[in-house]
């Protein structure tokens, strides 16, 4: 789940619209940009596009930060592309959100000056290679729980681009269990760092679901606008009962000593996660929240003058066209 | 003037013969630029065999508050699919 603590925003319009606009969502229809749609609705979803677009593109920097010291040609090749990969599913939800009527230099201005978030889990560092293996393996696993659902979702280019998104992200699961898989059956040395990684990134990545639902105040409407499908702590639920056998498979220990088969539930029972780290994390406290921030800014600020530059050419092509005709 | 890149719509057409589809959009200063950017965002995964761009600004759209007058029409029209006419078995394929 990349998008965490999304806050709702309250509508004042007319309430049969409204109704109206309720009932084409309770009936499965998509609403597309041009349709009228409560203020409410576009703002959340602005909100919560541009989270899930900002988490993907700071996504890029914990994995990026492995590549040139991949252990093999081929691991490196593969990061690389699923590196890529994140850089276009930022680049299919900031279209999403700008169908609603803000700018991509809105959005981007927005994570830079911190007015808007992205997920938590990535102000955690990757310490070493098996972190990224880690972090395919539970990151993107944590990210598919929330994406599956959200390819039903009422607003049409959300959904689309969710479809696209989902089709791409199992081999970013997969490669990552493939990689701490090769450590957990390596060397004492490896399995330990495999151990290792799993438990660090275990709570952060449960920590992605959002806060529990007991806590969790903005759900509700979201969810009657189907922009959120299930709550925070169904899909974390989902989520240990689907990793703890693959951990299992590895061999590795469990993460936490709290997971236990739950007869009676049909789930397994875990401990939650520390509750106060992941406000400190959001609050920009983690471990690595200013190095981010300060890596997109740099970013931003050293590629000005390709963007300028481009723009200055597109624009002279053009007046040199309009000048031949 | 305001330096953001305009916005493309992109459309690929795919292996099999089909026609383009539209798959999305994106930010490019120009046409060329538009192209080498659909090229790395839409088809990472040999999605296509021919890309086209066009600035949205340029594109029509029908409203959504059309919808009624535009389609109904062809609602009434059963006729107009092959399933509306009975051929006897006795004829054979058609």
């Amino acid at each position: 789940m990349y998008a965490q603590m999304v806050k709702s925003e309250a509508t004042n319009d007319d309430p049969e619209r409204l109704a109206a606009f309720q009932a084409r969502i309770d009936a499965g229809e998509k609403i597309e940009p041009k349709d009228w749609m409560p203020e409410g609705y576009r703002k959340t979803l602005i909100r919560q596009i541009g989270q899930h677009a900002h988490s993907e593109i700071v996504g890029q920097l914990p994995e990026g930060n492995w590549i040139t010291r991949a252990p093999t040609l081929e691991r490196k090749a593969i990061l690389l592309a699923k590196v890529q990969d994140e850089a276009g599913h930022g680049l299919y939800l900031y279209c999403a959100a700008e169908t609603l009527g803000v700018s991509r230099d809105e959005l981007t201005e927005m994570l830079l000056d911190g007015r808007m978030k992205y997920s938590s889990i990535f102000n955690y560092p990757t310490l070493n290679w098996a972190d990224i293996g880690a972090v395919g393996w539970l990151v993107d696993g944590a990210a598919i729980m929330n994406q599956v659902p959200l390819q039903r979702t009422s607003f049409g280019p959300y959904s689309r681009a969710m479809i696209r998104i989902c089709k791409e992200e199992s081999f970013h699961q997969r490669q990552g269990y493939d990689a701490i898989r090769k450590m957990a059956e390596g060397t004492p040395e490896q399995r330990r760092m495999a151990q290792d990684a799993l438990n660090r990134l275990w709570f952060p990545s449960l920590m992605m679901f959002g806060p529990s639902d007991k806590d969790s105040v903005h759900s509700e409407q979201s969810m009657k606008w189907k922009i959120k499908m299930n709550t925070n702590d169904e899909l974390r639920q989902k989520f240990v009962d689907q990793t703890v056998p693959q951990i299992e498979f590895l061999g590795l220990d469990l993460p936490d000593p709290g997971i236990k088969w739950n007869e009676e539930r049909g789930h397994y029972d875990y401990t939650d996660p520390d509750w106060s780290e992941f406000y400190d994390v959001i609050k920009g406290n983690g471990p690595c929240n200013t190095d981010r921030l300060a890596a997109r800014n740099k970013a931003w600020d050293d590629g000005k003058w390709v963007r300028d530059g481009l723009l200055a050419h597109a624009r002279k092509k053009a007046a040199a066209r309009v000048a031949a005709e | 003037m305001k330096n953001e890149w305009p916005l493309w719509e992109v459309f690929i057409r795919g292996q099999h013969g089909m026609s383009h589809r539209h798959v999305g959009s994106l930010h490019a200063p120009d046409a060329e630029m538009a192209i080498k950017n659909a090229r790395d965002v839409y088809t990472r995964r040999n999605e296509g065999v021919s890309i086209w761009v066009v600035e949205a600004r340029h594109i029509a759209a029908s409203s959504p508050s059309d919808k009624g007058p535009l389609y109904e029409p062809s609602e009434s029209k059963v006729y107009r699919h092959p399933t509306f006419f009975d051929i006897p078995d006795e004829v054979g394929a058609m």
